[in-house]
C-alpha cells in the first residue's frame, strides 16, 4: 500500500518539477558558497531545464524574463552534496561464491523507493556512489545515482545505458572485513595475491582481445568478470578500495603501481599515518568521521585529524557516509568535525562536493555552482558547518527532492517517518488530504 | 542505591553547604573562571566563577565581582563551562574498543534473567573508551550490563577516573537492566522468549517468584527462612525500591508493556530507549515515568526503525523527565558521545539549556545522584567541563575536563 500511494505522490509532483525545468527558477538573497569560487553574499543562483545558468552576486546576473523569482535571503546555498560511498538502496551485489566477484552490479539490485534514499536527500545529498560491501576482495561495480525524482534505477543513472556505458566504479577491499575460510583468504599475502592473480588474467585477456581485434579469425569468449577488468585497466573504470591500516594503504599503492588503475582509497583510518606516501601517489582519499575509536582492531588508530593531515600533506580528501554507518543525514556534521579538527572551512565543503565529484569522474557535472553544470543544490537555513542549521531544500537535476515545509519530507529528516507514514495511511481512509494538496 | 563498595557515602553537604557561603574559601584547589558559566541550578552567569576545595567538593559559585580567586591558586579559564557531563546511560567499561570476546561483558547470553550479574565485577576502569569519552567532558557514567536480555544484569554509576573500579565507583547497584522486544529473543535463539509476548509472562514469574522469596526471607522464624538465592536477592531489590527497574523498551507494545509490569508489581521504573516514546506521552506522563532517551542520532534500523530526533523535546515539552545516553553499540562507533547526542537534541526542538540539562542536571536525578553531581552548587562534585565556544556547535571544543578538583583532560578535542 506505501509504495502506491507514495507513487501516487510522484505522480501529483511532476507537473511541477517540469514546469520549474522549462520556466527559469531564479533564487535571490542568498549567501551562496560555489564552491568553484569565494563566498559569495546577496547572491543570485538561477536554473533551467536542470541546468544552472547563471551565478553570482545580484546586479551581476541578469534574470531572465519569465523567471519565477523566490527571495532566499537569511538563507545559505551550497552544491548539491556527492556522498562518495554508500549503501543506501538496500542492494546486495556479490554472493558468499567467491572473494572476486568484478562481474556483479550492485544497479542490478538497488531500490530507488527504499527509506535511506529519502534519508539521502533530507541530508542534501544529490550523488550518491552506492556500493557493494567489503566483505569480498572485488565485491563488484558500484553505481554513481544521481538522487533525483525516478520511477526506476534508469532515471537516476549518470551513463546512459547501463548495457553499453560504465555506470559506477569498481569495490575493492582489503584488511580483515574480506578474509575467511577458503576460497577466502586467510592472510594479508594470499589476499594480495589472489588479487594479482585476477589482474594479470585480465592483462591477457585484454591481450587476447587485442590480438583478436587484429586478427578476425580469432575470437575471445566474453567473460564479464574479465570485461570489467579490463575497464579498470584501462582508466574508464575507477577502483574503489576500502582499506583501513596504514600497512593495508600501502599494499593498496603497490598494487595500483604494478597494474596502473585508477584508484580511491576508501575509509583510510590510518592514513594519516602515512600521508606523505599516499600524497605523492596522487591518490585521492575518501574518508569517514567515526564518533568513537574501535569496534574492530582495524579502526583503533582512527583519528579525528585524519582529514586535516592529509589536505595539509596534499592529497585530495573527500567525506562520506558509509551510510548506515553513518547517517545520510549527518553528511554536514562528518566534514564539520573536520573543520574542528582543523581542516580549513573552504577544503570542508570541497569535501563534500567537488573533490567527491572528482573522485567519481563526474565534475563536469557536478560538485560545484557554475553555470552548464547540473541544478544539484541545498538551500540551508545557516552557515553549513553549525549544528543548529536544517537542510530546507534539497534539489537534484532541477527537481526539488526534499522540501522540509513539506510534512512527509519532514518526518524523513526527523526520522518519524514509518509511523507517519502508517497515519497517513490511516488518515487517507477518511479524508482525501493527498488529493488536496 | 547503595554506595562505595562495602562502605557508606560520606555525607557533608550540609557542612559544606554552610561552610561555601559564609565563610570566603581559602582552600580552594583549583578555580575556574568562565565567560558563561551553566551552573545549571539558575540562570548562566556571565564571567562566573566555581572554586574546588581540597576535598574535590565545590565551595563557592558565583559571579567573579563576589567570588574572589585566592592567590595561588591554580586557575582555568573558558569561554563556556558546565558541570561535567552525565552520560545516562551505557555500557563502556564493560564494553571495550576492540569489541572481541575479551572486551565484551555487556551481555551474558547463558540465561535471559540474571539480575544477579554486578556491574563492578565486569569494569575496566582502565579502558579506552573510558578515557575517549573523559575527553568530551563526560564525568560520570551509568554504567553496567547492556539491553538484550529480559534481565542481563546489574547498573552501577561511577566517574570516569581512577584505575581500578574501586576508585571510580559512585554507586555500586543502581539498577537492574530489563530488555523487553524482539531484540531479546534474537539474542537467545532456540530458548525462551520466542517472542515478545512470552518475554512479559516470563518478567512476571520472575517477579511473582521474587517477591514470594522476599516475603519468606522476612518470615520472624528464622528457620522457616529460604537459603540465600543471589538471583531473587536482585528481583527482591527492585521490589523493594532499593534498585530501579532500568527497561530498555522502543516500540509502543513494549513500553505499554513495561508501564504495565510496574503497575502490576510497583516497582521504580526507568524507561529507556523508548523509541516510540512520542506516540504515548500521555501514557508516561500520567505513570510519571522518567525517559533515559535513545542517543539522538541512533540507527533507523529495528526495533529503533521509528525513532525520531525530535523525541525529547517532545517529551520535555510534555513535563517528562528526560536524559540522553550513549546507548550501546555493537560495531563502529563502539560508542557514542553523549555530548553530541545532546547537540543534535538541542537543534531538533529543545533549547540549549534543556539539551543541557539532559546530560547534566536531569540525567544525574533519574540516575539518583543529583546529590552530587549534574550542576554547580556549593557542596557537590567539583567535576566541570570547559569549552572553548557553544558546547553543542560542531566547530567547538573541549578544551579541559575536572573531576572533583583534579585536572583529567587538559588538550582541546
Amino acid at each position: 500500500m506505501p509504495a502506491v500511494r507514495r507513487t501516487c505522490a510522484l505522480a501529483l509532483l511532476l507537473p511541477l518539477t517540469l514546469a520549474a525545468q522549462e520556466r527559469p527558477l531564479a533564487l535571490t538573497g542568498a549567501r551562496i558558497f560555489p564552491v568553484a569560487g569565494p563566498v559569495i553574499e546577496n547572491g543570485t543562483l538561477v536554473v533551467q531545464g536542470g541546468k544552472i545558468l547563471a551565478v553570482g552576486a545580484a546586479g551581476r546576473v541578469s534574470i531572465p524574463a519569465g523567471a519565477e523569482v523566490r527571495n532566499v535571503s537569511g538563507r545559505v546555498l551550497i552544491p548539491g552534496l556527492v556522498d562518495t560511498h554508500s549503501h543506501i538502496g538496500d542492494g546486495d551485489a556479490a554472493d558468499r561464491s567467491s572473494p572476486t566477484q568484478g562481474e556483479v552490479r550492485i544497479l542490478d539490485a538497488i531500490d530507488i523507493h527504499s527509506d535511506n534514499i529519502r534519508r539521502a536527500q533530507a541530508g542534501g545529498i544529490t550523488t550518491v556512489n552506492i556500493m557493494p560491501g567489503s566483505g569480498h576482495l572485488m565485491g563488484g561495480q558500484t553505481a554513481y545515482l544521481k538522487l533525483r525524482h525516478g520511477r526506476t534505477i534508469n532515471d537516476l543513472l549518470y551513463c546512459d545505458d547501463p548495457l553499453t556505458g560504465i555506470c559506477g566504479g569498481f569495490k575493492m577491499a582489503n584488511g580483515t572485513n574480506p578474509r575467511g575460510a577458503p576460497p577466502w583468504p586467510g592472510t594479508r599475502g594470499k589476499a594480495a595475491s589472489l588479487v594479482r592473480e585476477r589482474f594479470v588474467k585480465a592483462l591477457d585477456y585484454r591481450r587476447r582481445l587485442e590480438l583478436a581485434r587484429a586478427d578476425t579469425t580469432k575470437r575471445v569468449e566474453r567473460d564479464l568478470e574479465m570485461e570489467a577488468l579490463v575497464q579498470v585497466l584501462e582508466g574508464k573504470r575507477v577502483v574503489h578500495h576500502h582499506t583501513h591500516r596504514y600497512d593495508d594503504i600501502l599494499t593498496v599503492l603497490r598494487l595500483r603501481e604494478e597494474f596502473g588503475f585508477r584508484v580511491v582509497l576508501q575509509h583510510v583510518t590510518e592514513g594519516w599515518r602515512v600521508a606523505r606516501e599516499i600524497a605523492a601517489a596522487g591518490v585521492p582519499c575518501s574518508i569517514i568521521l567515526i564518533d568513537s575509536p574501535g569496534g574492530k582492531l582495524e579502526a583503533m588508530n582512527l583519528s579525528m585529524d585524519n582529514g586535516r593531515i592529509l589536505d595539509s600533506a596534499g592529497a585530495l580528501v573527500a567525506f562520506h557516509t558509509d551510510d548506515g554507518i553513518t547517517d545520510s543525514r549527518f553528511f554536514l556534521r562528518s566534514a564539520a568535525f573536520g573543520v574542528r579538527a582543523g581542516l580549513p572551512r573552504t577544503r570542508a565543503l570541497e569535501a563534500l562536493t567537488i573533490a567527491g565529484a572528482k573522485m567519481l569522474d563526474l565534475a563536469d557535472r557536478v560538485g560545484s555552482l557554475e553555470p552548464g553544470k547540473d541544478a544539484d543544490f541545498v538551500l540551508l537555513s545557516g552557515d553549513p558547518f553549525s549544528i543548529y542549521t536544517h537542510v530546507e531544500e534539497t534539489w537534484a537535476g532541477g527537481e526539488r527532492v526534499f522540501d522540509r515545509g513539506n510534512p512527509a519530507d519532514r518526518a524523513y529528516a526527523t526520522g518519524a517517518f514509518r509511523l507517519m507514514r502508517d497515519l497517513e495511511t490511516h488518515t487517507d481512509d477518511h479524508s482525501d488530504v493527498e488529493g488536496g494538496r | 542505591m547503595t554506595s562505595r563498595l562495602g562502605g557508606s557515602a560520606p555525607r557533608r553537604l550540609g557542612v559544606l553547604l554552610l561552610l561555601g557561603v559564609a565563610a570566603p574559601p581559602l582552600q580552594a584547589q583549583l578555580a575556574v573562571r568562565a565567560d558563561t558559566l551553566y551552573t545549571m541550578a539558575g540562570a548562566p552567569i556571565p564571567d562566573g566563577v566555581v572554586l574546588v576545595g581540597k576535598d574535590g567538593k565545590i565551595e563557592a559559585v558565583g559571579p567573579a565581582a563576589r567570588v574572589r580567586i585566592p592567590r595561588g591558586v591554580r586557575t582555568l579559564t573558558a569561554r563556556i563551562v558546565t558541570p561535567g557531563l552525565v552520560d545516562a546511560h551505557t555500557v563502556v567499561g564493560l564494553a571495550g574498543a576492540l569489541n572481541y570476546a575479551h572486551d565484551q561483558d555487556q551481555l551474558e547470553t547463558s540465561d535471559p534473567i540474571q539480575p544477579e550479574l554486578r556491574a563492578f565485577d565486569a569494569y575496566d576502569a582502565r579502558e579506552r573508551l573510558v578515557e575517549w569519552v573523559r575527553g568530551f567532558g563526560v564525568t560520570t557514567l551509568h554504567t553496567g550490563h547492556g539491553p538484550g536480555a529480559l534481565m542481563s544484569g546489574q547498573t552501577m554509576v561511577v566517574k570516569t577516573r581512577g584505575s581500578s573500579v574501586a576508585e571510580a565507583l559512585v554507586d555500586s547497584v543502581t539498577m537492574v537492566a530489563m530488555t523487553l522486544g524482539p531484540d531479546v529473543s534474537d539474542n537467545f535463539r532456540g530458548k525462551s522468549p520466542g517472542t515478545r509476548a512470552k518475554g512479559v509472562a516470563m518478567l512476571r514469574a520472575a517477579f511473582l517468584k521474587g517477591q514470594d522469596y522476599a516475603r519468606k526471607r522476612a518470615d520472624p522464624d528464622s528457620t522457616k527462612r529460604p537459603a540465600r538465592d543471589l538471583r531473587q536477592e536482585a528481583i527482591a531489590r527492585v521490589l523493594e525500591g532499593r534498585a530501579a527497574a532500568l527497561i530498555t523498551a522502543h516500540g509502543m507494545s513494549e513500553i505499554l508493556a513495561a508501564l504495565r509490569l510496574q503497575r502490576e508489581f510497583g516497582f521504580r521504573l526507568v524507561l529507556d530507549g523508548a523509541a516510540e516514546s512520542y506516540m504515548l506521552v500521555d501514557e508516561i506522563r500520567a505513570a510519571g515515568v522518567p525517559v533515559i532517551l535513545h542517543p539522538s542520532m541512533i540507527r533507523n534500523t529495528g526495533s529503533a526503525s521509528s525513532a525520531s530526533l525530535e523525541t525529547a523535546a517532545t517529551l520535555v515539552a510534555a513535563g517528562i523527565p528526560v536524559a540522553l545516553q550513549s546507548g550501546f553499540e555493537g560495531y563502529v562507533p563502539k560508542t557514542r558521545v553523549v555530548l553530541f547526542e545532546a547537540a543534535v537534541a538541542a537543534a531538533n526542538g529543545l533549547t540549549r539549556e534543556q539539551a543541557l540539562a539532559t546530560i547534566t542536571r536531569d540525567a544525574a536525578r533519574v540516575i539518583g545522584q543529583d546529590r552530587r553531581v549534574g550542576t554547580l552548587e556549593v557542596g557537590k562534585d567539583g567535576d566541570l567541563a570547559l569549552f572553548d565556544g557553544d558546547p553543542f556547535e560542531y566547530t567547538s571544543h573541549v578544551c579541559a575536563v575536572v573531576i572533583e578538583g583534579a585536572v583529567v583532560a587538559d588538550r582541546c578535542r
